[in-house]
């Protein structure tokens, strides 16, 4: 086109433009007949524009789901533990990593709302239909919990030995930990019961891989403090074996609703986290869980794998609502 | 107090975007951005924080009745003033964790301005993607069905400015009888495909802004069977709980050996 010289602009050229126009229609038209033809699915989409809007949230909420996770399960942690008689320093541990998750996740949580000062109107209502509703009356409630059981915990180990104390802190251990598993799976409910596709339809798997990963994190977290105990290495085991349950379940499952889960930046991402808290955290486990560097190398891999899963998925969640097809093509066959 | 209504209708609106104006210019909303998008005559594309009413501008194969286009395929350009659907059952009311989202006396869905903390678990439950965050403001916005002219007795800026009255405003069950008949007179005059959109059998529980379209829905980016998103809640807590009790088994099993 380039050495081609400019057409000049007469009434002949207008007349050219004009039949260009009109015969590229009639074969827009003719090309457009198939797909646009109402089929069994249906019509297409409105030019393609997405039929749902993407979630807003930034990297706080990501961020608190993973931190929110390792708090809930280390309460649960400490309350087992300490059921079992174990170590009271790993118990303090516990309680301490789910006492500083409590107290960094209402920062961030308040830092992701387009109107932070208005935090408190969260605590106006009390709604059970409204995972977001449940979850800020849960983590307040955690909160509590957690930090009566850490004050009560740190009393009694300065030989302050009451019963008042005691039965305080079995009050705070027991209420923390079962909370903390509402605090590490009401998140998983939250994208679940939502509008878009990816969430709505893994909204069984979500909680199982929430819970697991925040477990796995919880021990993760004392194997580094330096607990390279049986039971750290038996829970590591496990959430690993079962992350990699989960993997292969993605992999083998093939929908359409999960195209976001497998392709783009939020597969890439999901295959990756999905990987480090599997199959490498439990080939790390298997082969060189003898030595105290596998296994803080295990540790690491999961926290990595299980930090980067919740932001695959909030990813994930972004692109199936740009998808109108997917969502009119469920919808069409329930 | 009655249930009000909007039932908007594809066959009489001409797209002049009059009812996007007069939104605009009533409820004082911001811009959505001046560029040309390709599509048709619509540069709106689609619903969002600052545009509460979008008109939509089809381009189908497919005749209209016994029109003729003035090209030898058949050919259609169908238009339709689309709305936030005030759902019987709201995504974004159920999900709402301050109690900014209300039903209204008169039955439409009703965001609080004052008590919105803006933090957008509405956006993602609600099945039409109508309501949105306004990044510049923080809080989400979406149609209020005028609920302050609806207040002063008057009807609402879109339904008044419509110049060939697509836009009806009314008693709910009223207008889904003039729907019902419009449909009815419409495929008598040869439009076969006229058809109600009012999801009404599924978990929304039917529409309090309705529309009379041509042919399928997903052509105007309207779900064909949407679902209120607390209808997920049942099966994502059981399992939840069953995880939880695993878990807590596994820990015990941990510490036990």
């Amino acid at each position: 086109m380039k050495t081609a010289a400019k057409p000049k602009m007469t009434e002949e050229r207008l007349e050219e433009i004009r039949k260009a126009a009109s015969e590229s229609t009639k074969e827009t038209l003719a090309t457009q007949e198939s797909p646009r033809k109402p089929s069994a699915q249906g019509e297409q989409s409105y030019y393609g524009l997405p039929a749902l809007k993407a979630p807003v949230w930034t990297w706080e909420v990501p961020l608190y789901f993973f931190l929110g996770g390792i708090a809930g399960l280390s309460a649960c942690v400490a309350f087992v533990a300490q059921s079992f008689r174990s170590d009271p320093a790993l118990i303090r541990v516990s309680l301490w990593a789910a006492l500083l998750g409590a107290a960094m996740c209402p920062v961030l949580l308040i830092a992701d709302l387009g109107r932070p000062t208005r935090f408190l109107n969260m605590l106006r209502v009390f709604k059970l239909r409204s995972a977001m509703s449940l979850g800020a009356w849960i983590l307040a409630a955690f909160s509590g919990f957690a930090f009566l059981a850490v004050v009560c915990f740190e009393i009694l180990l300065r030989g302050f030995t009451n019963p008042l104390w005691t039965s305080l802190l079995w009050l705070g251990e027991t209420s923390a930990a079962a909370v903390g598993l509402l605090l590490a799976s009401y998140t998983a409910v939250l994208i679940g019961a939502t509008a878009i596709p990816v969430w709505s339809e893994n909204r069984k798997l979500l909680p199982v891989h929430f819970l697991t990963s925040g477990l796995g994190c919880s021990a993760a977290i004392l194997e580094l403090a330096g607990f390279l105990i049986p039971a750290t290495q038996v829970l590591g085991f496990a959430a690993s074996g079962i992350e990699t349950l989960i993997e292969i379940f993605l992999e083998v499952r093939k929908r359409p609703v999960d195209a976001p889960l497998h392709q783009g930046k939020s597969g890439t991402t999901l295959r990756i986290a999905g990987l480090l808290e599997g199959p490498i955290a439990l080939f790390l486990r298997v082969f060189w869980g003898s030595v105290p560097a596998g296994r803080y190398a295990a540790a690491v891999c999961f926290l990595i794998g299980a930090l980067l899963s919740r932001y695959a998925w909030i990813w994930a969640g972004r692109a199936s609502a740009r998808d109108p097809n997917v969502l009119f093509q469920l919808q069409r066959q329930t | 107090m009655p249930i009000s209504a909007f039932l908007t209708d594809a066959s009489l609106c001409i797209g002049c975007k009059a009812c996007e104006v007069a939104c605009k210019e009533w409820n004082e909303v911001p811009d959505d951005g001046f560029s040309w998008s390709g599509h048709s005559y619509d540069n709106t594309r689609a619903l969002g924080a600052s545009t509460w009413r979008h008109v939509l501008f089809l381009e189908q194969p497919h005749r209209m009745g016994a029109q003729l286009a003035g090209i030898n395929e058949p050919f259609r350009w169908q238009f339709l003033s689309d709305v936030c659907k005030h759902c019987a059952n709201a995504g974004c009311l159920e999900a709402c964790p301050t109690g900014s989202i209300v039903r209204t006396e008169v039955g439409s869905v009703f965001v609080q301005p004052d008590i919105c903390n803006g933090c957008g678990y509405c956006v993602v439950s609600c099945p039409f993607g109508v309501i949105e965050k306004r990044p510049e403001d923080g809080r989400a916005f979406k149609c209020t069905f005028c609920y302050d002219r609806q207040k002063a007795g008057l009807i609402p800026a879109c339904a008044k400015a419509c110049p060939t009255e697509s836009i009806q405003f009314g008693d709910l069950e009223v207008l889904r009888l003039r729907g019902k008949k419009r449909v009815q007179n419409l495929q008598e005059r040869g439009y076969s495909d006229a058809r109600i959109y009012d999801p009404q059998e599924t978990s929304v529980g039917g529409i309090h802004a309705f529309s009379v379209i041509f042919g399928e829905p997903e052509a105007y980016n309207l779900p064909p069977a949407p679902e209120v998103p607390t209808v997920y809640l049942k099966s994502a807590w059981t399992s939840a709980f069953i995880s939880a009790a695993i878990i807590v088994a596994i820990v015990c099993a941990a510490f036990a050996i």
